[in-house]
């Protein structure tokens, strides 16, 4: 171990005394050690890599606070990130006080939730700064003492000499450890030795969350403050024409009525008293572009899947040789519609610009795109600008954009007034930014024996970009391999919605694995099996997802679901690598009074070392509760531009009387730990829809599956 | 505008506001109570939540002029120290995701425990439906309410 003494090294930390009299210990870490690691393209996007440092302030009373720096959006990062600091700092949880950080890319380096990519990207790093300051306090408590550092041990916060009843805390040693060099090549516990990692700890905000204090952006307020609300053209493809907003002017309580880019804010004293003068406006809007209902969107889907003007994404082999030597060849199309986000907490957000800066709060999943873009727009160096980050009322990605930040902005810097804008329910349904529509049509070639030796995929979406992943499994396991994509450009908006594209990607491709393994005489789960040792064997080009991985998840869900033991059972199964975990489940649908019920689903992950049990568990759940009611239930369909839906009147999301029994069950492999915030959610559907057919005899070959569920009796296939 | 002195978790609170405003709007921007939640302003999420004589009820679309003398409670004023048995039972089951919803989820919990101290599995499916959790808590919202019910008598 050696000291360090010169800042340029990679590794440096920063002292220095706080306000309260203890001391602040900030780890500025430059290191480039941490594994790199591949994120989905639109995470990427919003998650710049930078230089990490996490902080841990240190009262004198012992009091240890650990600065979560990465945005809080549901999906346990606030606690996860700070059990893993505390693990190897040693110190007890009920020692831990855990404070959000604001945005500050100096000192902070990733503070994006997005692409389930942040445990991944910082599990190194905040070892290390927990690491560090151990091992400072045991340096600083053996000089104290005259002994050597390897004489001394820690235990709750406190440095502890060997043999004798010797003990100093972390707080009667901050002061003193604020002077001494940083040590470096600390080394990390051994995961044997883990107390807090792997055990359950509760949401760090359950006591507010609990009693309702105000944590959320929407609950945000500032002496002064405004409240705003926009109106927005109702169809994509309409741009504002002119506004009369002499009505509005005229309601109580309005201060304004402003309008920029292609919408009319009114701006007022209350949130009902601005929601009720918006109703006034009277505004003509003119078309800009095509005006396009769901019926036109079935016609270009069609058109796309039949043209020939598509991007390869990955080729094997020879596919038209394949097919044409072909015993047998499956094709099926599946498709999935446009979706809501719908977080519970509509976007809100509150700006206020002054001459000399501005200051932003609220919900974001970017709190450093909402800056940049703020700086832009303003013309001001993003140095002026500050961000709070308030806990979120969920995302699933929709607060990756900064949309809504900037109508704040624009709304504030229009009125020069601070303001807190807020999107109704209906703002938030119809105002874009959508999970895309995509169809897919698929093609397998099967030999003789059963086995598959060529496999087609053609993807066709609307403003979804690739809508394919083509490295995903059977890429890799099949010899002869296309895999093309086409797209529709079209004026709805499009974003990236909780695990895009596998999010419906992975049903599709699920669901039409199980066919094939059906047409095959197999077994499903054997059928993937297969492919899997022939992807280890004699792969077919790369193979880009760790096939004794997908291995261990498949086995593990055959075991917990008894798979195909009990005939009884109509058990569907699916597997999914993304965001670089592995989840496998098995569904279960019982027919009850001759009509299918979803009664079970199992899931097996491997995200590495679980942090926190309680989170993770929870993590998983809601994500198949959530690939559940999404598969089933929820749709956005178009009228020459309009949502047809607005609310959770006609936008159907799952409710508590339609969960099935969701089972979770980890892999135990010690492998360095991913995230869970998106991975638990892709396979769900195709477990459903393949546990249905195992009940009825019937493909589900559209979401929401809910359209076409309820049929009458078992077909023999 | 008009003049309202509203009963709300034992106190008496003056609005001056108007007669339409829903409940939701005058207990967030007018006196401060935000626990209360927007998610819909239909009562079809339920984030609103507030008791109305004890009664689980949808501020978001309760007009202030109907509230009158009515006693209102809002998870402000659930308990005094942030202990009833339904926080309680939400802690240990250590139910939110987000959080969200949760503050609704728990005024309607309550309510249905006031009215039946032990109900079935089926009885807290048919309270709960109502209130949507995104994050899709269910699975332990229905055990903390099984467990808050074992708390109180």
């Amino acid at each position: 171990m050696s000291n360090l003494t010169n800042t340029n090294r990679r590794d440096f930390m920063k002292l220095a005394a706080t306000a309260g009299g203890g001391v602040l210990l900030g780890f500025h870490w430059r290191n480039a050690d941490a594994k790199p690691v591949v994120l989905d393209a639109a995470a990427e996007a919003a998650a710049p890599s930078h230089e990490f440092n996490s902080y841990l302030a240190i009262a004198p009373d012992g009091k240890i606070t650990i600065f979560s720096p990465n945005p809080e959006v549901g999906q346990g990062i606030k606690t996860a990130f700070p059990i893993v600091v505390a693990e190897e700092l040693d110190v007890d949880w009920e020692q831990v006080h855990v404070a959000q950080a604001p945005l500050d890319t100096e000192k902070f380096q990733r503070q994006v939730a997005g692409g389930s990519g942040s445990i991944p990207h910082s599990w190194k790093r905040l070892r290390q700064a927990g690491a560090t300051a151990r091992q400072l306090f045991i340096n600083t408590a053996a000089k104290r003492w005259g002994v050597s550092p390897e004489q001394c041990t820690t235990a709750s916060g406190a440095v502890l000499l060997t043999g004798s009843k010797k003990k100093l805390t972390y707080g009667e040693l901050a002061e003193e450890a604020a002077k001494m060099p940083t040590p470096t090549d600390v080394p990390l516990k051994d995961p044997k030795d883990f107390k807090l990692i792997g055990t359950s700890i509760r949401n760090v905000d359950n006591q507010g969350i609990i009693t309702g204090k105000p944590l959320f952006g929407l609950d945000f307020t500032r002496e002064g403050m405004l409240f705003a609300v926009v109106e927005r053209p109702k169809a994509f493809g309409m741009k504002l024409k002119s506004v009369d907003s002499a009505a509005a002017k005229a309601m109580p309580g309005i201060t304004d009525v402003v309008t920029f880019d292609n919408n009319v804010a009114v701006v007022g004293k209350s949130t009902w008293q601005v929601m009720k003068a918006r109703k006034t406006l009277k505004i003509d809007y003119e078309k800009e572009a095509d005006l396009e209902s769901t019926s036109d969107h079935d016609r270009i889907f069609d058109e796309l899947l039949n043209s020939d003007k598509n991007t390869v994404r990955r080729k094997e082999g020879d596919v038209d040789k394949a097919f044409k030597g072909a015993a047998k060849v499956i094709k099926s199309e599946y498709q999935c519609p446009f979706l809501s986000h719908a977080p519970l907490e509509p976007m809100n957000f509150f700006a206020h610009v002054r001459a000399d800066g501005a200051e932003l709060v609220g919900p974001t999943q970017t709190p450093e795109r909402a800056q940049g873009e703020a700086a832009k727009y303003l013309g001001i160096p993003k140095e002026k600008i500050t961000v709070e980050m308030t806990r979120m009322g969920g995302g699933f990605g929709r607060r990756l954009a900064a949309d809504f930040v900037m109508e704040a902005v624009k709304v504030s810097a229009l009125t020069k007034a601070p303001i807190k804008l807020i999107w109704s329910r209906e703002d938030d349904m119809t105002g874009g930014d959508y999970r895309p529509a995509v169809k897919y049509r698929f093609e397998a070639a099967l030999d003789a024996q059963g086995n598959m030796i060529g496999y087609k995929l053609r993807g066709a979406g609307i403003n979804a970009g690739n809508p394919t992943r083509e490295n995903n499994f059977p890429a890799g396991a099949v010899d002869n391999l296309l895999i093309d994509s086409a797209e529709h450009k079209s004026a709805i908006t499009t974003g990236p919605w909780r695990a895009p594209i596998t999010n419906f990607l992975a049903y599709a491709e699920q669901s039409f694995l199980d066919e094939v393994a059906t047409a095959a005489g197999k077994d499903p789960m054997q059928f993937r099996l297969e492919l899997l040792e022939k992807a280890k064997t004699a792969p077919a080009g790369d193979v880009r997802y760790d096939v004794d991985r997908m291995i261990a998840v498949t086995k593990l869900a055959a075991e917990k679901s008894n798979w195909g033991k009990d005939k009884s059972k109509n058990q569907g199964f699916s597997l999914y690598y993304s965001h670089l975990s592995y989840v496998a489940q098995v569904g279960e649908v019982e027919m009850k009074a001759g009509k299918p019920e979803l009664t079970k689903i199992i899931a097996a992950v491997d995200c590495g070392i679980v942090i926190n049990q309680s989170g993770a568990r929870q993590q998983v759940m809601g994500g198949v509760v959530d690939g559940i009611g999404h598969a089933m239930y929820s749709h956005l369909t178009f009228t020459e531009g309009v949502p047809d839906q607005a609310n959770f009147n006609n936008y159907r999301l799952i409710r508590m009387q339609e969960i099935p029994e969701v089972e979770v069950n980890f892999v135990d492999n010690g492998i360095d730990p991913t995230g869970l915030g998106e991975p638990a959610l892709p396979p769900t559907g195709g477990a459903v829809a393949n546990a249905f057919f195992k009940a009825t005899g019937k493909r589900l070959y559209r979401q929401p599956f809910a359209e076409n569920w309820n049929t009458k009796e078992k077909v023999e296939s | 505008m008009a003049q309202y002195n509203l009963k709300i978790n034992g106190q008496t609170y003056k609005a001056d506001v108007e007669p339409d405003t829903p409940l939701l709007w005058v207990l967030r921007d007018s006196l401060g109570l935000v626990g209360t939640k927007y998610g819909c302003g239909i009562a079809q999420c339920g984030a609103c939540t507030v008791h109305v004589n004890d009664s689980a009820t949808r501020s978001c679309v309760l007009p202030v002029s109907a509230v009158g003398d009515s006693k209102v409670t809002t998870i402000e004023g659930l308990s005094e120290k942030g202990d009833h048995p339904v926080q309680e039972a939400w802690n240990e089951v250590d139910v939110p995701q987000c959080g969200y919803c949760q503050a609704g989820q728990i005024m309607t919990a309550a309510a249905l425990l006031k009215r039946n101290a032990k109900p079935s599995d089926k009885q807290i499916e048919n309270a709960m439906n109502g209130n949507i959790c995104r994050c899709g808590t269910y699975h332990r919202i229905r055990e903390a309410v099984k467990v808050a019910s074992t708390k109180t008598n």
